[in-house]
């Protein structure tokens, strides 16, 4: 199906978030979508599956225009969309999430959809297995899932809102595969991404969004410094990150052994050194978050020990970790860190090491506006913690910790997050590494990020690790077939 | 204590049941699509009371009972809307309606206490009601009793093997995924609030018209039916049929108290009447107790074997809520 | 968890909102009071003349004022670790019977007479505490949600009252719902003359609301309290335990609701009788959504309520009302100030 796309514009409230964005994706095309986080791209991408509606503009599918006020309607109309985090229901089972849909029959055909499940999942390659929990998918899977799901619809526009964070090499192959295959049979697909040489590899044209306008459309044979340039305005030079590390031991993990009820990692092993980054990676659910939760005495190891400068910590609780100087920093900073509905001062005030006797309203005051400013947080004390933007939070929590830590631990630090902050933030953090020799054990599901930041590697695969590998003997390729299931290739 | 008695007992006890079937069912619909009704306690009252006296101005027990069921379904709709249209939290909307609807029964109930009216009595089925055993366990109760079979086969069927019993449990877990797949989520909280209420709401005069015929304000014993009602649907782990025999097993439980009377004169009657609440308490403690940091820690420093057997037992005992309940949907 | 927004500061526009809620509550009884062929106004009257008519009637009011201060005071805790203590009522009885039993073990000895007082209403506020600590462990320990553990233990509580009565505490002859044998005079809190009121225990409370605003607004035992209630998760991670401040919280809200049940044997029943929480707990669950976390707002709200309890105890005499309608109307109260709350937040979000 062809799709066009006259003079569409979208704002929320003084932010204008799309702007006259005109384009033409004929049937067939892999069109590749660029812009950095704020570029407005998820906005387009939400007009085109229904999610929000467009102020001004016209929609043309096969020249007819449309109209389509929700994500049903798109599939209606023949668009629909896998997001990052696929919309699934994790309690039901494969097949019940593949046939679920209102307006269906009231007694749907199982068998008849499970045979046509096999099929397809047949057809492209792809692994899943029609009776099994969704819990037990990965995102590659559950990503898979959803696309069969979306093609036995009936859609012939689809949109992919980055696909290739958190999945294996392996699995990217197969989806790579896949969208070749659709394209060839007329369907026409939005591949949004931030990875530049995937988008150079995989698209027939590119558009390149900024501050809510189309900047470029490109065509092959593409130049990689050309799409930076025309993302960020002028080309972004990412500092060239130093190494901290000293010989000494920090963190030390022997052979850990954690049990959580969907996965037993297993034989562990970590030496973190003071001043160093460790970087870890695996797909969502390998052991990687249980594992850092247990070195900030978070989760409870079941075999193993933990040391820390020496001292042995093992099966210590996790105020023992905090006190020795082990600070650990969530992926869910609101969910999970942070007490949405109160203030930025409250939040100081329990940030505070001694926390006992009568608050001094003021003294906490001028604390929290010490801290905003030192961390360049855009927010007055009296503003609630919801009400900035996740940017402004990461840096707010990085303000909170305490001063002079031993280890640093965190889940995703920069997700969510634009490429100025994200920079922003590991400077803070290599800072840290340098002045404090504070050492840094954080997983992000960027593979990119990974090899950005750390000084070694660590891949973690269905509850196992590898040891750390330094980070110049890998690449993202190797990486990514690490978390694969490949990770021996280092060991 | 023949084997005659029994049998006449155990039917008694899925009599004494029904209304609390019925009752927990309809809150499992409900919270299935992410909405806890906590005013199942007054609303049992109110609709209790208001179905008798519809029951005796009209002289139909059929008004009384679909009186009731509606009454039911509109303080359940207060908490929907207050909820989905005002973001108010659901448990203190609830609350508060559990409060009021109880005030309400007992005040605008006080002109018709102690006053007799008509009843539902029991409709053997012939035939069927004539089998041995079965025939006086099954088939020898009011029409209610039948409904609240009825209703437990219908809802197991609804929830697991149709279409829209897949889109009901989506909304309780994952709204957003029920959205894309064509769901009006809002609207479908709406209906199911509405029709899990009427259910809480028709266990009312399935007291006052059945089970406990009359109204005579506090002292109906009906304080207290709400609330284990809603226990009784986290026992059940929002499984209809689960739920069911949670409800038996409580009504068992009562009916044991009645009936072990004569025999525990050292226990008095008042620790009897009252077990089921305890009992409630160690049920939620076992289904529970899984989540419990204090469990984990003990656990890990088990060996291997042991460990992971109890740790199997208490995941098997696990009832997980459907992840949105009590949130509010939003377009993302 | 929080029923209203705990940040919004008030304002005209709040003020105004709320004073529709309290409009439409009282248009909403009016509208039940003709309905059930009752004059409206002689009834809302009545219940004015019940609470101020006499000295001795408002003297009444305060009477219940006490313990409806003292459950609020010690809900507000609950309520800022983000917990529904439903549970309050037992926590009551249970202070009753704590009381009660420490009078029976003293009565006949020769300790000083305001010695044996404190001790029996120290006892009634360990009872209170205990019963509420059981609450809070079936939660934080076992995951029992704390309104359903609350509420069964009341049931309890009440079944405990009632055996205590009939059984062991049995009075000398005939058991009756009327309850325990009646202290001695001697051991009776004393009261101003005319009246059931005692200054002892109307300071009591008053000092109880002071404690409570102090304890959750200045302090940082308050600002932890709230951080469980609003995140439990990021309280652990910031070295708040989530389990020992809502053990904490509850153990508080446990002592205030034992005094309260001390103050009802001591100062009011003087013996322990079925219905001794008298459904303050379940009001001070209402006076506390009222009042938006802010405890120095509870004195007048709690005055209010406990105008309403006492006004309309004549009215089954004088207009052959039933009781209850003081509880319609302040259920109806919160209910409308609630939801005129969410009107409010409404139209604001839609301007913004």
């Amino acid at each position: 199906m062809k799709i066009e796309l006259n003079n569409i514009s979208k704002t929320f409230g003084k932010v204008c978030a799309n702007q006259n964005i005109n384009l033409l994706v004929p049937s067939g095309t892999i069109q590749g979508v660029l812009g950095e986080n704020g570029a407005g791209k998820s906005t387009l991408m939400k007009i085109l599956s229904g999610f929000i509606s467009y102020d001004t503009g016209q929609l043309l599918v096969d020249d007819q225009p449309i109209l389509i006020q929700s994500p049903a309607d798109a599939v209606t109309a023949g668009i629909g969309m896998l997001h990052q985090d696929p919309l699934d229901v994790p309690q039901l089972s494969v097949l019940d999430n593949f046939i679920m849909q209102q307006n269906g029959k009231f007694i749907p055909n199982r068998k008849k959809a499970k045979k046509e499940l096999i099929h397809l999942t047949e057809k492209f390659n792809f692994q899943i297995n029609p009776d099994a929990q969704m819990e037990s998918l990965t995102v590659g899977q559950r990503q898979q899932l959803e696309i069969l799901r979306l093609i036995s619809l009936g859609v012939k526009i689809l949109i992919l809102d980055e696909p290739t964070t958190g999945i294996s090499l392996n699995q990217k192959q197969q989806l790579f595969a896949a969208l070749k295959t659709l394209s060839q049979e007329g369907h026409t697909i939005f591949f949004v991404s931030h990875k530049l040489e995937e988008v150079a590899a995989l698209c027939d044209q590119v558009v390149v969004l900024r501050k809510g306008q189309v900047v470029a459309q490109l065509k092959p044979p593409y130049d990689i410094n050309n799409f930076v340039k025309h993302m960020f305005g002028t080309i972004i030079e990412l500092p060239k990150q130093k190494k901290y590390a000293t010989p000494d031991n920090c963190l030390k993990a022997d052979r850990v052994g954690i049990e959580t009820h969907r996965l037993n990692i297993k034989n562990v092993d970590l030496d973190l050194k003071q001043g160093e980054v460790i970087g870890l990676a695996g797909m969502a659910g390998s052991g990687q978050e249980v594992f850092m939760q247990a070195c900030a005495g978070l989760a409870k190891a079941v075999a193993g020990t933990l040391e820390l400068d020496g001292v042995d910590l093992t099966k210590k609780s996790y105020r023992t970790y905090k006190e020795s100087g082990v600070a650990y920093v969530p992926a869910s900073r609101l969910e999970d860190a942070m007490f949405s509905g109160m203030t930025l001062k409250e939040h100081f005030i329990l940030a505070n090491q001694n926390k006992h006797g009568i608050i001094s309203s003021e003294k906490a005051h001028q604390q929290t506006q010490n801290g905003i400013q030192k961390y360049n947080v855009k927010g007055t004390p009296e503003d609630t913690v919801d009400s900035l933007s996740g940017g402004n939070q990461q840096r707010a929590l990085l303000a909170m910790l305490a001063e002079q830590l031993n280890v640093i631990i965190l889940d995703n630090p920069t997700r969510g997050l634009d490429v100025e902050s994200s920079i922003w933030i590991w400077k803070q953090l290599k800072e840290r590494c340098k002045k404090d020799n504070t050492s840094i054990l954080f997983y992000s599901a960027d593979l990119d990020e990974v090899l950005e930041y750390s000084d070694r590697v660590m891949v973690f695969y269905n509850g196992e690790a590898t040891q750390p590998v330094d980070k110049n003997n890998i690449n993202v390729e190797t990486l990514g077939n690490m978390i694969g299931g490949a990770i021996h290739a280092y060991s | 204590m023949t084997f005659e008695t029994i049998i006449i007992g155990l039917g008694s006890v899925l009599s004494i049941a029904s209304p609390i079937v019925i009752a927990a069912i309809g809150e499992t619909y409900t919270e299935r699509a992410g909405i806890i009704n906590l005013s199942a306690n007054g609303t049992i009252l109110l609709t209790a009371m208001s179905g008798f006296v519809f029951a005796v101005k009209t002289e139909s027990v059929l008004v009384g009972m679909l009186g009731g069921a509606l009454l039911g379904g509109f303080v359940a709709l207060i908490i929907a809307f207050s909820s989905i249209y005002l973001k108010r939290s659901q448990v203190a909307v609830g609350f508060v309606l559990t409060l009021l609807t109880a005030d309400l029964a007992y005040f605008l109930g006080s002109p018709f206490m102690g006053i007799s009216g008509p009843r539902i009595y029991s409709t053997p089925i012939p035939l069927l009601s004539d089998i041995p055993v079965i025939g006086t366990l099954f088939f020898n109760h009011n029409i209610m009793v039948y409904v609240s079979f009825l209703i437990i086969i219908f809802s197991q069927f609804y929830f697991y093997k149709t279409g829209p019993g897949l889109i009901l449990r989506g909304i309780g877990d994952n709204p957003q995924a029920a959205f894309v797949r064509g769901a009006n989520v809002n609207r479908l909280r709406y209906i199911y609030t509405f029709i899990g209420g009427a259910m809480i709401g028709l266990a009312g005069p399935m007291y006052s018209l059945g089970l406990k015929a009359g109204w005579k304000g506090t002292i109906s014993g009906l304080d207290g039916i709400g609330w284990i009602a809603l226990a009784i649907t986290i026992f059940g782990g929002w499984d209809p049929l689960k739920v069911a025999f949670g409800a038996y097993f409580f009504a068992l439980l009562q009916w044991l108290g009645i009936f072990l009377q004569p025999y525990l004169p050292n226990i008095p009657s008042q620790v009897l009447q009252v077990a089921p609440f305890p009992l409630m308490i160690l049920t939620l403690l076992f289904v529970k107790i899984g989540d419990a940091q204090w469990v984990e820690d003990i656990l890990v420093k088990l060996p291997e074997k042991p460990r992971q057997r109890i740790r199997k037992l208490i995941n098997s005992l696990q009832n997980a809520a459907p992840s949105a309940l009590g949130s509010i949907f939003e377009r993302k | 968890m929080p029923t209203v927004d705990p940040k919004s500061k008030p304002n005209i526009t709040h003020l105004g909102f709320r004073f529709l809620g309290v409009i439409i509550a009282l248009g909403f009884t009016m509208l039940l009071l003709i309905l059930t062929d009752a004059p409206p106004l002689e009834a809302f009257r009545q219940i004015f003349l019940g609470a101020f008519g006499k000295w001795k009637r408002f003297a009444d009011v305060l009477v219940a004022f006490v313990p409806l201060l003292l459950a609020t005071a010690g809900l507000l805790f609950t309520y800022t670790t983000g917990l529904w203590n439903i549970g309050i009522e037992g926590q009551i009885a249970f202070g009753a019977i704590f009381t009660t039993g420490a009078l029976r073990i003293m009565q006949d000895t020769t300790l000083p007479i305001p010695f044996i007082l404190t001790l029996a209403i120290v006892a009634g506020a360990l009872g209170g505490m205990l019963w509420a600590l059981l609450a809070g462990v079936l939660r934080v320990f076992g995951g029992v949600n704390e309104i359903f553990g609350g509420l069964g233990l009341n049931f309890v509580a009440t079944s405990v009252v009632i055996w205590l009565i009939f059984g062991p505490w049995k009075r000398p002859g005939v058991a009756s719902m009327s309850g325990t044998d009646t202290f001695d005079k001697s051991l009776w809190l004393p009261m101003i003359s005319g009246t059931r009121l005692s200054l002892v225990a109307l300071i009591i409370g008053i000092v109880a609301i002071f404690l409570t605003w102090f304890l959750i607004k200045k302090v940082y035992f308050g600002i932890k309290l709230k951080a469980v209630g609003h995140n439990p998760k990021a309280a652990d991670l910031s070295g708040v335990s989530s389990v020992k401040y809502m053990l904490l919280a509850f153990i508080f809200c446990g002592i205030f609701a034992g005094l309260a049940g001390a103050l009802q044997v001591t100062a009011v029943y003087h013996r322990l009788i079925p219905s001794i929480s008298s459904g303050y707990g379940y009001t001070g669950m209402m006076v506390a959504m009222l009042v938006n976390f802010q405890p120095l707002l509870v004195t007048p709200i709690a005055l209010f309520f406990a105008i309403l309890n006492i006004g309309s105890i004549q009215l089954p005499i004088v207009l052959k009302l039933d009781s209850n309608l003081s509880g319609v109307l302040q259920g109806a109260l919160v209910l409308f100030v609630l939801l005129a709350e969410g009107v409010r937040e409404k139209i604001a979000g839609r301007n913004n």
